[in-house]
Protein backbone atom coordinates (compact mmCIF):
# COMPACT_ATOMS: atom_id res chain seq x y z
CA UNK A 1 0.00 0.00 0.00
CA UNK A 2 1.43 3.25 -1.11
CA UNK A 3 0.42 6.30 0.81
CA UNK A 4 0.20 9.63 -0.94
CA UNK A 5 2.01 12.07 1.30
CA UNK A 6 1.12 15.69 1.55
CA UNK A 7 2.85 18.90 0.49
CA UNK A 8 2.87 21.98 2.65
CA UNK A 9 2.63 25.35 0.87
CA UNK A 10 3.83 28.32 2.86
CA UNK A 11 2.63 31.57 1.34
CA UNK A 12 2.63 33.69 4.46
CA UNK A 13 5.42 36.24 4.29
CA UNK A 14 8.02 36.39 7.07
CA UNK A 15 7.03 33.02 8.44
CA UNK A 16 9.67 30.79 9.97
CA UNK A 17 9.90 27.04 9.59
CA UNK A 18 11.51 25.27 12.51
CA UNK A 19 12.03 21.74 13.69
CA UNK A 20 10.36 20.78 16.93
CA UNK A 21 10.98 17.17 17.86
CA UNK A 22 10.18 15.20 14.72
CA UNK A 23 7.70 17.77 13.56
CA UNK A 24 7.76 20.91 11.43
CA UNK A 25 6.47 24.12 12.96
CA UNK A 26 5.33 27.14 10.98
CA UNK A 27 5.75 30.24 13.08
CA UNK A 28 4.88 33.85 12.40
CA UNK A 29 4.72 36.83 14.71
CA UNK A 30 5.86 34.67 17.63
CA UNK A 31 2.93 32.31 17.24
CA UNK A 32 2.93 28.71 16.05
CA UNK A 33 0.50 28.47 13.16
CA UNK A 34 0.87 24.80 12.40
CA UNK A 35 2.75 21.80 13.72
CA UNK A 36 3.05 18.84 11.38
CA UNK A 37 4.83 15.53 11.94
CA UNK A 38 7.51 15.05 9.29
CA UNK A 39 6.31 11.50 8.62
CA UNK A 40 3.21 12.81 6.82
CA UNK A 41 5.06 15.14 4.46
CA UNK A 42 6.52 14.74 1.02
CA UNK A 43 7.44 18.31 0.25
CA UNK A 44 7.43 21.89 1.40
CA UNK A 45 7.03 24.78 -1.03
CA UNK A 46 7.88 28.25 0.23
CA UNK A 47 6.74 31.40 -1.57
CA UNK A 48 8.64 34.63 -1.02
CA UNK A 49 10.20 35.52 2.31
CA UNK A 50 10.01 32.29 4.28
CA UNK A 51 12.87 31.33 6.57
CA UNK A 52 13.80 27.80 7.48
CA UNK A 53 16.13 26.62 10.21
CA UNK A 54 19.17 24.53 9.27
CA UNK A 55 17.99 21.83 11.69
CA UNK A 56 14.73 21.57 9.78
CA UNK A 57 16.48 21.45 6.39
CA UNK A 58 18.76 18.66 7.70
CA UNK A 59 15.78 16.69 8.96
CA UNK A 60 13.93 17.17 5.66
CA UNK A 61 16.94 16.03 3.66
CA UNK A 62 17.17 12.92 5.84
CA UNK A 63 13.48 12.11 5.56
CA UNK A 64 13.41 12.66 1.80
CA UNK A 65 11.26 15.79 1.95
CA UNK A 66 12.05 18.34 -0.76
CA UNK A 67 11.95 21.97 0.33
CA UNK A 68 11.57 24.41 -2.59
CA UNK A 69 11.91 28.15 -2.53
CA UNK A 70 10.02 30.28 -5.04
CA UNK A 71 9.65 34.04 -5.32
CA UNK A 72 6.40 35.52 -4.11
CA UNK A 73 5.22 35.53 -7.73
CA UNK A 74 6.08 31.87 -8.03
CA UNK A 75 9.34 31.91 -9.98
CA UNK A 76 11.46 28.92 -9.08
CA UNK A 77 14.65 29.76 -7.17
CA UNK A 78 16.12 26.73 -5.44
CA UNK A 79 15.37 23.56 -3.60
CA UNK A 80 16.95 21.49 -0.90
CA UNK A 81 16.59 17.79 -1.42
CA UNK A 82 18.13 14.70 0.06
CA UNK A 83 20.35 12.17 -1.68
CA UNK A 84 17.69 9.55 -2.37
CA UNK A 85 14.88 11.29 -4.21
CA UNK A 86 12.88 9.31 -6.73
CA UNK A 87 13.42 12.00 -9.32
CA UNK A 88 16.02 10.27 -11.41
CA UNK A 89 13.61 7.46 -12.28
CA UNK A 90 10.86 9.94 -13.01
CA UNK A 91 13.10 11.99 -15.28
CA UNK A 92 14.35 8.93 -17.12
CA UNK A 93 10.77 7.96 -17.79
CA UNK A 94 10.04 11.51 -18.94
CA UNK A 95 12.99 11.39 -21.38
CA UNK A 96 12.19 7.86 -22.55
CA UNK A 97 8.70 8.92 -23.54
CA UNK A 98 10.03 12.03 -25.28
CA UNK A 99 12.29 9.79 -27.40
CA UNK A 100 9.53 7.36 -28.31
CA UNK A 101 7.41 8.84 -31.14
CA UNK A 102 4.25 7.00 -30.12
CA UNK A 103 4.47 7.88 -26.43
CA UNK A 104 5.38 11.46 -27.35
CA UNK A 105 2.34 11.88 -29.57
CA UNK A 106 0.02 10.35 -27.04
CA UNK A 107 1.17 12.79 -24.35
CA UNK A 108 1.08 15.75 -26.74
CA UNK A 109 -2.50 14.78 -27.59
CA UNK A 110 -3.57 15.23 -23.96
CA UNK A 111 -2.19 18.78 -23.90
CA UNK A 112 -3.76 19.76 -27.24
CA UNK A 113 -7.07 18.22 -26.23
CA UNK A 114 -7.11 20.23 -23.01
CA UNK A 115 -6.24 23.42 -24.86
CA UNK A 116 -8.90 23.03 -27.53
CA UNK A 117 -11.67 22.20 -25.09
CA UNK A 118 -10.74 25.18 -22.93
CA UNK A 119 -10.57 27.64 -25.85
CA UNK A 120 -13.98 26.42 -26.98
CA UNK A 121 -15.37 27.00 -23.49
CA UNK A 122 -13.99 30.57 -23.48
CA UNK A 123 -15.85 31.28 -26.73
CA UNK A 124 -19.05 29.61 -25.54
CA UNK A 125 -18.97 31.50 -22.26
CA UNK A 126 -18.57 34.80 -24.14
CA UNK A 127 -21.55 33.92 -26.35
CA UNK A 128 -23.65 33.14 -23.32
CA UNK A 129 -22.70 36.28 -21.36
CA UNK A 130 -22.64 38.92 -24.10
CA UNK A 131 -24.76 37.50 -26.90
CA UNK A 132 -26.08 40.84 -28.14
CA UNK A 133 -22.75 42.62 -28.38
CA UNK A 134 -21.01 39.95 -30.42
CA UNK A 135 -20.88 38.69 -33.97
CA UNK A 136 -22.57 35.40 -33.04
CA UNK A 137 -22.18 34.00 -36.52
CA UNK A 138 -18.40 34.38 -36.46
CA UNK A 139 -18.15 32.93 -32.95
CA UNK A 140 -20.34 29.94 -33.76
CA UNK A 141 -18.24 29.35 -36.85
CA UNK A 142 -15.09 29.41 -34.75
CA UNK A 143 -16.62 26.96 -32.27
CA UNK A 144 -17.42 24.58 -35.12
CA UNK A 145 -13.84 24.98 -36.37
CA UNK A 146 -12.49 24.08 -32.95
CA UNK A 147 -14.83 21.10 -32.76
CA UNK A 148 -13.44 19.66 -35.95
CA UNK A 149 -9.87 20.47 -34.82
CA UNK A 150 -10.65 18.49 -31.68
CA UNK A 151 -11.64 15.46 -33.77
CA UNK A 152 -8.46 15.78 -35.84
CA UNK A 153 -6.30 16.17 -32.74
CA UNK A 154 -7.78 13.13 -31.03
CA UNK A 155 -7.14 11.09 -34.18
CA UNK A 156 -3.65 12.49 -34.92
CA UNK A 157 -1.04 9.77 -35.22
CA UNK A 158 2.12 11.89 -35.15
CA UNK A 159 3.20 15.06 -33.44
CA UNK A 160 3.65 17.12 -36.61
CA UNK A 161 -0.03 16.64 -37.46
CA UNK A 162 -0.90 17.62 -33.90
CA UNK A 163 1.16 20.81 -34.11
CA UNK A 164 -0.57 21.66 -37.36
CA UNK A 165 -4.02 21.12 -35.88
CA UNK A 166 -3.10 23.12 -32.82
CA UNK A 167 -1.77 26.00 -34.91
CA UNK A 168 -4.86 26.10 -37.13
CA UNK A 169 -7.18 26.08 -34.12
CA UNK A 170 -5.19 28.92 -32.54
CA UNK A 171 -5.61 30.99 -35.70
CA UNK A 172 -9.37 30.34 -35.68
CA UNK A 173 -9.56 31.28 -32.00
CA UNK A 174 -7.51 34.47 -32.28
CA UNK A 175 -9.41 35.31 -35.48
CA UNK A 176 -12.52 35.94 -33.39
CA UNK A 177 -10.78 36.99 -30.18
CA UNK A 178 -11.46 40.69 -30.87
CA UNK A 179 -15.16 39.87 -30.51
CA UNK A 180 -14.55 39.11 -26.84
CA UNK A 181 -13.10 42.58 -26.23
CA UNK A 182 -16.04 44.78 -25.38
CA UNK A 183 -13.98 47.97 -25.86
CA UNK A 184 -12.89 47.11 -29.38
CA UNK A 185 -12.54 50.71 -30.54
CA UNK A 186 -10.11 51.54 -27.71
CA UNK A 187 -8.28 48.21 -27.81
CA UNK A 188 -8.08 47.04 -31.42
CA UNK A 189 -6.88 43.48 -31.95
CA UNK A 190 -6.17 41.99 -35.34
CA UNK A 191 -4.45 38.76 -34.44
CA UNK A 192 -1.81 37.35 -32.18
CA UNK A 193 1.71 38.71 -32.50
CA UNK A 194 4.69 38.66 -30.19
CA UNK A 195 8.38 39.40 -29.77
CA UNK A 196 7.56 42.19 -29.58
CA UNK A 197 3.78 42.39 -29.11
CA UNK A 198 2.59 45.17 -31.44
CA UNK A 199 -0.58 46.30 -29.68
CA UNK A 200 -1.97 46.61 -26.16
CA UNK A 201 -3.95 43.38 -26.18
CA UNK A 202 -0.99 41.34 -27.39
CA UNK A 203 1.21 43.06 -24.83
CA UNK A 204 -1.18 42.08 -22.04
CA UNK A 205 -1.46 38.50 -23.30
CA UNK A 206 2.32 38.12 -23.51
CA UNK A 207 2.79 39.47 -20.01
CA UNK A 208 0.21 37.09 -18.55
CA UNK A 209 1.70 34.13 -20.43
CA UNK A 210 5.06 34.95 -18.85
CA UNK A 211 3.53 34.88 -15.38
CA UNK A 212 1.81 31.60 -16.14
CA UNK A 213 4.98 30.12 -17.60
CA UNK A 214 6.86 30.86 -14.40
CA UNK A 215 4.20 29.13 -12.36
CA UNK A 216 4.08 26.06 -14.54
CA UNK A 217 7.84 25.81 -14.73
CA UNK A 218 8.19 26.02 -10.95
CA UNK A 219 5.49 23.46 -10.50
CA UNK A 220 7.29 21.01 -12.79
CA UNK A 221 10.62 21.59 -11.04
CA UNK A 222 8.90 21.10 -7.73
CA UNK A 223 7.55 17.65 -8.55
CA UNK A 224 10.92 16.64 -10.03
CA UNK A 225 10.24 16.88 -13.77
CA UNK A 226 12.60 18.55 -16.23
CA UNK A 227 10.81 21.61 -17.66
CA UNK A 228 12.98 21.56 -20.78
CA UNK A 229 12.05 18.14 -22.17
CA UNK A 230 8.61 18.35 -23.68
CA UNK A 231 6.31 16.41 -25.97
CA UNK A 232 4.35 18.88 -28.08
CA UNK A 233 7.11 21.50 -28.20
CA UNK A 234 10.38 20.44 -29.75
CA UNK A 235 13.64 20.58 -27.82
CA UNK A 236 15.50 23.83 -28.26
CA UNK A 237 18.34 25.07 -26.05
CA UNK A 238 16.92 27.16 -23.22
CA UNK A 239 13.31 26.54 -24.16
CA UNK A 240 11.15 25.19 -21.33
CA UNK A 241 9.27 22.84 -23.67
CA UNK A 242 7.42 20.80 -21.04
CA UNK A 243 6.33 23.97 -19.28
CA UNK A 244 5.05 25.31 -22.62
CA UNK A 245 3.21 22.02 -23.19
CA UNK A 246 1.45 22.16 -19.87
CA UNK A 247 0.70 25.84 -20.33
CA UNK A 248 -1.41 25.15 -23.41
CA UNK A 249 -4.34 23.80 -21.44
CA UNK A 250 -4.14 26.58 -18.82
CA UNK A 251 -3.70 29.57 -21.14
CA UNK A 252 -7.27 30.11 -22.36
CA UNK A 253 -9.14 30.10 -19.10
CA UNK A 254 -6.40 31.55 -16.89
CA UNK A 255 -4.49 34.07 -18.98
CA UNK A 256 -6.80 34.91 -21.89
CA UNK A 257 -9.86 35.43 -19.72
CA UNK A 258 -7.85 37.47 -17.27
CA UNK A 259 -6.62 39.75 -20.10
CA UNK A 260 -10.21 40.16 -21.25
CA UNK A 261 -11.55 40.96 -17.82
CA UNK A 262 -8.76 43.47 -17.14
CA UNK A 263 -9.69 45.29 -20.34
CA UNK A 264 -13.46 44.89 -20.13
CA UNK A 265 -13.61 46.00 -16.50
CA UNK A 266 -11.56 49.09 -17.32
CA UNK A 267 -8.70 48.24 -14.97
CA UNK A 268 -6.37 49.55 -17.68
CA UNK A 269 -6.70 52.32 -20.21
CA UNK A 270 -5.13 52.63 -23.65
CA UNK A 271 -2.61 55.20 -22.34
CA UNK A 272 -1.19 52.55 -19.96
CA UNK A 273 0.49 51.02 -23.00
CA UNK A 274 3.54 52.72 -24.47
CA UNK A 275 5.17 52.21 -27.82
CA UNK A 276 8.82 51.28 -27.25
CA UNK A 277 10.09 52.77 -30.49
CA UNK A 278 11.02 49.41 -31.99
CA UNK A 279 7.47 48.57 -33.08
CA UNK A 280 6.62 46.94 -29.79
CA UNK A 281 4.26 47.94 -27.00
CA UNK A 282 5.06 47.76 -23.28
CA UNK A 283 3.10 48.18 -20.07
CA UNK A 284 3.53 51.27 -17.93
CA UNK A 285 4.71 50.66 -14.35
CA UNK A 286 1.40 51.41 -12.64
CA UNK A 287 -0.55 49.23 -15.03
CA UNK A 288 1.94 46.40 -14.54
CA UNK A 289 1.28 46.54 -10.81
CA UNK A 290 -2.44 46.51 -11.56
CA UNK A 291 -2.06 43.35 -13.64
CA UNK A 292 0.17 41.63 -11.08
CA UNK A 293 -2.31 42.35 -8.30
CA UNK A 294 -5.17 41.01 -10.38
CA UNK A 295 -3.11 37.89 -11.12
CA UNK A 296 -2.19 37.26 -7.48
CA UNK A 297 -5.78 37.78 -6.38
CA UNK A 298 -7.03 35.42 -9.01
CA UNK A 299 -4.57 32.78 -7.82
CA UNK A 300 -6.02 32.96 -4.33
CA UNK A 301 -9.55 32.23 -5.51
CA UNK A 302 -10.62 28.66 -4.93
CA UNK A 303 -12.04 26.28 -7.44
CA UNK A 304 -13.07 22.64 -7.51
CA UNK A 305 -10.42 20.68 -9.37
CA UNK A 306 -12.35 18.56 -11.88
CA UNK A 307 -10.11 15.51 -11.55
CA UNK A 308 -8.97 15.62 -7.93
CA UNK A 309 -12.45 16.74 -6.82
CA UNK A 310 -10.91 18.96 -4.17
CA UNK A 311 -11.24 22.67 -3.66
CA UNK A 312 -7.84 24.23 -4.26
CA UNK A 313 -6.64 27.78 -4.86
CA UNK A 314 -6.26 28.53 -8.57
CA UNK A 315 -2.58 29.26 -7.97
CA UNK A 316 -2.00 25.62 -7.09
CA UNK A 317 -3.54 24.24 -10.26
CA UNK A 318 -0.16 24.11 -12.06
CA UNK A 319 1.15 22.06 -9.10
CA UNK A 320 -1.84 19.75 -9.20
CA UNK A 321 -1.32 19.24 -12.95
CA UNK A 322 2.43 18.66 -12.56
CA UNK A 323 1.73 16.11 -9.85
CA UNK A 324 -0.82 14.35 -12.07
CA UNK A 325 1.68 14.27 -14.95
CA UNK A 326 4.32 12.79 -12.63
CA UNK A 327 1.84 10.19 -11.45
CA UNK A 328 1.03 9.30 -15.04
CA UNK A 329 4.73 8.95 -15.91
CA UNK A 330 5.25 6.76 -12.85
CA UNK A 331 2.47 4.50 -14.09
CA UNK A 332 0.03 5.30 -11.31
CA UNK A 333 -2.48 6.88 -13.73
CA UNK A 334 -3.35 5.48 -17.14
CA UNK A 335 -3.51 8.89 -18.77
CA UNK A 336 -2.65 12.46 -17.99
CA UNK A 337 -5.89 14.31 -17.20
CA UNK A 338 -5.51 17.84 -18.62
CA UNK A 339 -7.19 20.60 -16.68
CA UNK A 340 -10.59 21.12 -18.29
CA UNK A 341 -12.59 24.14 -17.25
CA UNK A 342 -16.36 23.82 -17.28
CA UNK B 1 -4.23 3.70 9.73
CA UNK B 2 -5.40 6.28 12.21
CA UNK B 3 -4.59 5.66 15.87
CA UNK B 4 -6.25 7.72 18.53
CA UNK B 5 -4.06 8.09 21.61
CA UNK B 6 -5.39 9.52 24.85
CA UNK B 7 -3.55 9.65 28.14
CA UNK B 8 -3.80 10.42 31.82
CA UNK B 9 -0.55 11.27 33.50
CA UNK B 10 -0.43 11.85 37.26
CA UNK B 11 1.07 15.34 37.30
CA UNK B 12 0.94 15.62 41.09
CA UNK B 13 3.42 12.79 41.23
CA UNK B 14 7.14 13.53 41.34
CA UNK B 15 8.38 13.33 37.75
CA UNK B 16 4.77 13.52 36.54
CA UNK B 17 5.03 16.82 34.63
CA UNK B 18 8.17 15.51 32.96
CA UNK B 19 6.39 12.30 31.87
CA UNK B 20 3.43 14.35 30.63
CA UNK B 21 5.68 16.54 28.48
CA UNK B 22 7.46 13.51 27.07
CA UNK B 23 4.21 11.75 26.19
CA UNK B 24 2.82 14.85 24.47
CA UNK B 25 6.05 15.39 22.54
CA UNK B 26 6.17 11.79 21.33
CA UNK B 27 2.56 11.92 20.17
CA UNK B 28 3.27 15.22 18.43
CA UNK B 29 6.14 13.63 16.50
CA UNK B 30 3.70 11.19 14.93
CA UNK B 31 0.37 12.96 14.91
CA UNK B 32 -1.80 15.93 15.52
CA UNK B 33 -3.07 17.15 18.88
CA UNK B 34 -6.86 17.24 18.66
CA UNK B 35 -7.70 17.94 22.31
CA UNK B 36 -5.58 18.53 25.40
CA UNK B 37 -4.72 14.88 26.07
CA UNK B 38 -5.83 13.39 22.78
CA UNK B 39 -3.76 12.87 19.64
CA UNK B 40 -4.65 11.46 16.24
CA UNK B 41 -1.72 9.70 14.59
CA UNK B 42 -1.98 8.64 10.95
CA UNK B 43 0.79 6.02 10.94
CA UNK B 44 1.74 2.79 9.26
CA UNK B 45 2.03 -0.36 11.40
CA UNK B 46 5.81 -0.03 11.79
CA UNK B 47 5.59 3.59 12.89
CA UNK B 48 2.84 2.64 15.27
CA UNK B 49 4.94 -0.11 16.85
CA UNK B 50 7.72 2.43 17.42
CA UNK B 51 5.43 5.03 18.88
CA UNK B 52 3.66 2.55 21.11
CA UNK B 53 6.90 1.15 22.50
CA UNK B 54 8.25 4.64 23.19
CA UNK B 55 5.07 5.63 25.00
CA UNK B 56 5.14 2.53 27.19
CA UNK B 57 8.75 3.37 28.03
CA UNK B 58 7.84 6.82 29.27
CA UNK B 59 4.80 6.30 31.44
CA UNK B 60 4.60 4.93 34.94
CA UNK B 61 2.02 2.13 34.69
CA UNK B 62 1.34 2.37 38.44
CA UNK B 63 0.10 5.94 38.15
CA UNK B 64 -0.60 6.84 34.50
CA UNK B 65 -2.79 5.34 31.82
CA UNK B 66 -2.89 5.28 28.04
CA UNK B 67 -5.74 4.34 25.75
CA UNK B 68 -5.28 3.48 22.08
CA UNK B 69 -8.17 3.34 19.62
CA UNK B 70 -7.53 1.91 16.21
CA UNK B 71 -9.77 3.76 13.76
CA UNK B 72 -8.29 1.97 10.74
CA UNK B 73 -7.95 3.37 7.27
CA UNK B 74 -11.58 4.35 6.82
CA UNK B 75 -11.45 6.65 9.82
CA UNK B 76 -13.00 9.65 8.10
CA UNK B 77 -16.57 8.46 8.45
CA UNK B 78 -15.93 7.47 12.06
CA UNK B 79 -14.83 10.90 13.24
CA UNK B 80 -16.93 14.00 13.62
CA UNK B 81 -15.73 17.27 15.08
CA UNK B 82 -18.08 19.76 16.67
CA UNK B 83 -17.11 23.08 18.16
CA UNK B 84 -13.96 25.13 18.35
CA UNK B 85 -10.40 24.42 17.30
CA UNK B 86 -10.85 21.92 14.52
CA UNK B 87 -7.34 20.58 13.94
CA UNK B 88 -5.87 20.75 10.41
CA UNK B 89 -6.61 17.70 8.26
CA UNK B 90 -3.26 16.27 7.31
CA UNK B 91 -4.44 14.66 4.10
CA UNK B 92 -6.01 17.79 2.64
CA UNK B 93 -4.10 20.62 0.92
CA UNK B 94 -1.86 22.28 3.49
CA UNK B 95 -1.47 26.00 2.90
CA UNK B 96 -0.34 28.62 5.36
Amino acid sequence: MRKLLNTLYVTRQDSYLAKDGEALCVRAEKKTLLRLPLIGLQGVVCFGVVNASPALLHACAESDITVSFLTENGRYLASVRGPTSGNVLLRREQFRRADNPEARTSLARFFVHGKLVNTRTVLRRALRDHEHELDTEALNGAILGINSALDHADAAMDDDTLRGVEGDAARVYFGVFDQLILRRNEFPFTGRNRRPPRDAVNCLLSFLYTLLLHDVRSALETVGLDPQVGYLHRDRPGRPSLALDMMEELRPWLADRMALSIINRRSVKPSDFKADGAGGVTLADDARKEVLTAWQKRKQEELLHPFLEERIPIGLIPYAQAMLLARHLRGELDGYPPFIWR
Amino acid sequence: MLMLVSYDVATSDEGGPRRLRKVAKLCGDYGQRVQYSVFECDVDPAQWATLRASLLDVINPEKDSLRFYNLGREWKRRVEHVGVREPPQLDEPLIV
